[in-house]
């Protein structure tokens, strides 16, 4: 076990990274830790944690703006912003039960994998709520991006590209998100039995709607019924008359079914969740334009059994495969997005396969030189998280 | 003329001229090619009309691969390149020097295709944002970031500004509304980033493309995401007789959780200017003016306009008056997205872009009075009240030289106000060449630095747009070798 060191502070930490990078010695950068195992293993003799330091350090809910050192756990700025009927609108995964992990997930980490929930397809990514970032680059000097404003692009949006680093171009150490109402109601629409191709139409169809449908998933079932699910929110009246709407366009057929607010909820935790994979058997990420989902459920046929889970109307595809296959089966996968365009992360796999096997999307090569020369730029020693992302980086 | 210093032309490119131009003829041919000097003034400036510059030459390309052809050889020339697309930026961006080639996007200018099925339009970089939108129209799509601007400048103009709109309150702007593009690096290498699928493998290059100011790249093609349009959108004018209440309404709208489609704000010249020229119904009695505008089917709209006029009321409106008709609404809009223009043709202005904390609105309004009113000079407020995205247009004559360099030093107190109480320098125009030098206000040294270094990273020999954004003092040394 490596030493975890937790600094108190934005300068203690830059002081223990700028100490790091005058021996070129390699830091393992963690929130607490509970995703360190999405992403390639970090062979570091440091293990830097932002766990330290935490709080909210600015809330002003009537303009819709909060921000928090980067160790505040999530659950506390969720129920901050709960008290005052507001939310994060990309509704962030809790990956716990899903990693097996116990510990609590922050904010800090929350932005660097840049981790969104359904409501993606809808209120954007969560780098799209996160205005501004504080953060430690490679060097050990403080560097800040973006702001606390809604709008702003004064200079490079160099909080996109920390959103998604996972801690290998700077270590966070205060995240600013704008934030939205929490809405009076929910309601979900759920569609029983329905084939792959058909859910892909009706999710399609949902979200080609004026309706203003926030969630469009479908799973397969496994052993159970199929069931694909659209979920409204906003006011009653308003989600009532939209459901009742959307109802009518889709022309649907077999069974329908209205989940409650208490249900809704429920059932888009669990998607949020990835719960209906937990377990530990290799699970794979894959990110395409909707209407591949079916092209790629086809292409991953020869690794059977592969249990498949589709959120974002298609577009966001979990893929839980055997535990004898080789390499998590990269070749099957890789190929398959390949053809259809788009990109696959090996999420949850044993650390000997995530050593082996390349974890993040192989790159072109000019659009890896690019991210080599971003690295640099970051991080010229190349100590934070080396190894993490692409095997050589 | 003015203050904004110019870097000195590269005399060894400018004694080459010939040589560079004969070997872009032989990349773009004659017609691909503006050589002659009125020609070329046609390019000399953007919107910021104050500052002018007849480039080198100026090349129109038709095709990605002609775009990298042109790069490779001015990169191996050492010449500079300013990218363009309308020509419609605010803040310099577009500007030209005399030893750089301006690339000009104007001819790749198609509609590649449309996928309703997947919400996604794929366009050639010159297409003019508004073509977008009448390319998907017909089905009841639209694309939603839309600047004033939107019948002229590109969405490869959009991109490199990161451009926002009236409708951005509910739809964000252009990074949140591009899935994919093509891009050329200066060196000549064509790259793709990001497609169809959301969110990226690996760093967030695009991410960091969008609002990078043509210097990181040439883009030539993009994929963006196209949207459902609501069944109806009804605006609501609201009239008080202070920028306090007014701001103290925005305030509380934000407040109330009902989330407006646009929440616009002008004050009492901006309305008076803007009703002359639109016709549309504005109240000139009235110190501040709101355009709310709600969207949805009947009964939605119906009940959002309940619930906006309820807590508007404790603001004191002195007017309250929803748009009853297609037409009521289309000429409340047309006032507002014709307000520059408008402006424009009883002074010359210099249009801010600060953004600030809503809260701090009424606040800031007055001190922005203020500073104008300091240096004998008027202003008139258009602005995205709902972001606290303001657009204070400083008036001026340009004829008087003098006049000129108060409103930029009001135009700078202007932003710096801005910084102070916790916003930016710009929200939606760009940092350009007109706020370059403030960057300080906003940014340490190592902020600074860190966006530079990605600059370099992108484009080592910095020959892409290069005299922008960045304080021209503290550069780093150009990497002689990649140039
Ligand atoms: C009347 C008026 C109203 C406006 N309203 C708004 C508004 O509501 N919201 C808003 O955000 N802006 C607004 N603007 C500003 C302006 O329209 C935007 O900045 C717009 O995006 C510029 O587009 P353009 O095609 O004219 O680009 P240009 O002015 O030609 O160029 C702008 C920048 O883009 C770069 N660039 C151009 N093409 C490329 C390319 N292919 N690859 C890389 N870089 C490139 C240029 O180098 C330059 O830095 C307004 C301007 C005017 C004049």
């Amino acid at each position: 076990m490596s030493e975890v060191i937790a600094p108190a502070d934005a300068a203690e930490l830059a002081d223990v990274v700028r100490a790091h990078a005058a021996r070129t010695a390699p830091v393992a950068v963690i929130g607490s830790g509970t995703r360190a195992s999405w992403g390639r293993p970090v062979d570091a003799g440091q293990v830097l944690s932002t766990r330290a330091m935490a709080g909210i350090t600015l809330y002003e809910p009537a303009e819709q703006v909060v921000a928090a050192a980067a160790g505040t756990p999530v659950a506390a700025l969720d129920a901050e912003l709960a008290a005052h009927n507001q939310r994060l609108a990309f509704e962030p995964p809790d990956l716990c039960g899903f990693f097996g992990t116990d510990g609590e997930p922050t904010v800090g980490g929350l932005a660097a994998g840049n981790l969104s929930g359904p409501r993606r397809i809808g209120a954007g990514a969560a780098r799209d709520s996160l205005i501004g970032v504080e953060a430690v680059n490679g060097a050990g000097e403080p560097v800040k991006a973006g702001g606390r404003v809604m709008k702003n692009v004064t200079g490079y949006d160099l909080v996109k590209l920390l959103a998604g680093s996972f801690g290998t171009l700077a270590v966070l150490t205060g995240v600013t998100f704008k934030v939205a109402p929490r809405p009076e109601t929910e309601r979900t629409l759920v569609v029983r039995g329905q084939s792959l191709d058909a859910a892909i139409a009706t999710m399609g169809a949902a979200l080609a709607s004026p309706h203003a449908v926030t969630g469009a998933a479908y799973d397969p079932g496994g052993s159970a019924t199929a069931t694909t699910a659209l979920r409204l929110e906003g006011f009653e009246g308003s989600v009532n008359r939209r459901i009742a709407a959307l109802k009518d366009d889709l022309d649907l057929t077999g069974e329908v079914d209205e989940l409650d607010a208490e249900r809704s909820a429920d059932l888009w935790r669990s998607i949020r969740d990835v719960s209906a994979l937990a377990g530990s058997s290799p699970v794979w990420r894959l990110s395409v334009k909707p209407t591949a989902a079916a092209e790629i459920a086809t292409a991953l046929g020869p690794i059977a059994p592969v249990r498949l889970l589709f959120d974002w109307g298609g577009g966001l595809i979990w893929a839980m495969v055997p535990d004898d296959i080789a390499h998590a089966g990269a070749p099957t996968v890789r190929a398959a997005v390949a053809a259809a365009g788009g990109h696959a992360t090996l999420v949850r796999a044993p650390e000997s396969v995530r050593r082996s096997a390349d974890v993040f999307q192989p790159l072109p090569e000019p659009v890896m030189r690019l991210t080599r020369a971003v690295k640099r730029a970051f991080d010229p020693q190349g100590i934070l998280n080396p190894g993490r992302m692409y095997r050589d980086m | 003329m003015s203050e904004l210093a110019v870097p000195e032309p590269d005399a060894n490119v400018l004694a080459r001229r010939d040589e560079i131009v004969a070997g872009l003829r032989s990349i773009v041919g004659d017609d691909g090619l503006v050589d002659s000097q009125e020609g070329r003034r046609v390019y000399e400036t953007d919107a910021l009309t104050a500052y002018r510059a007849v480039p080198l030459a100026v090349v129109l390309p038709r095709t990605t691969d002609e775009v990298a052809a042109v790069l490779a050889f001015l990169a191996r020339e050492g010449v500079k390149v300013v990218a363009r697309g309308a020509g419609t930026s605010l803040s310099g961006g577009a500007l030209p020097s005399t030893d750089s080639v301006v690339l000009g996007l104007s001819r790749m200018n198609r509609i590649l295709s449309v996928d309703f099925d997947n919400r996604t339009a794929r366009v050639e970089a010159g297409v003019t944002n508004i073509n977008i939108t009448n390319a998907v129209a017909g089905q009841g799509f639209f694309y939603a970031p839309d600047p004033s601007s939107q019948l002229a400048c590109t969405i490869a103009g959009n991109i490199a500004m990161n451009s926002g709109g009236a409708h951005c309150l509910k739809y964000g702007v252009t990074t949140n509304n591009v899935l994919g593009l093509r891009m050329v690096l200066m060196d000549g290498t064509i790259v793709d980033l990001g497609g169809e699928h959301l969110d990226a493998p690996g760093y967030d290059l695009l991410g960091v493309v969008v609002g990078s100011e043509g210097q990181l790249g040439v883009v030539t093609e993009a994929t963006v995401r196209i949207l459902r349009a609501a069944e109806g959108a009804r605006p609501i004018l609201m009239g008080f007789g202070s920028a306090e209440a007014a701001g103290a309404c925005v305030a509380a709208i934000i407040a109330s959780g009902v989330t407006p489609v646009a929440l616009e704000y002008m004050d009492r010249p901006a309305i008076k200017v803007c009703e002359a020229f639109a016709k549309a119904g504005y109240p000139l009695d009235v110190e501040a003016l709101l355009i709310v505008e709600v969207e949805g089917s009947e009964a939605d709209m119906a009940d959002q306009i309940e619930r906006i006029v309820a807590v508007a009321a404790a603001h004191g409106p002195t007017v309250t008056r929803v748009s009853q008709s297609e037409a009521e609404s289309a000429a409340i809009w047309r006032g507002r997205k014709a307000a520059f223009g408008a402006m424009g043709r009883i002074s010359d202005y210099l249009c801010m872009d600060g953004v600030i904390p809503t809260g701090r609105l009424p606040e800031v309004l007055v001190r922005v009075g203020e500073i104008c009113a300091g240096y004998g000079l008027q202003v008139a407020n258009i602005f995205h009240a709902g972001d606290g995205n303001l657009h204070p247009l400083v008036l001026y004559d340009m004829n008087d030289p003098a006049e000129l360099r108060k409103a930029e030093a009001a135009g700078a107190d202007i932003l710096k106000l801005c910084v102070e109480v916790g916003g930016c320098l710009t929200g939606e125009h760009g940092v350009g060449i007109e706020k370059r030098d403030l960057m300080a206000a906003q940014f340490s040294a190592a902020d600074l630095d860190q966006q530079m270094r990605i600059k370099s990273a992108f484009d080592p020999g910095w020959l892409l747009n290069p005299a922008k954004v960045f304080p021209l003092d503290g550069r780093p040394e150009k990497d002689e070798g990649a140039a």
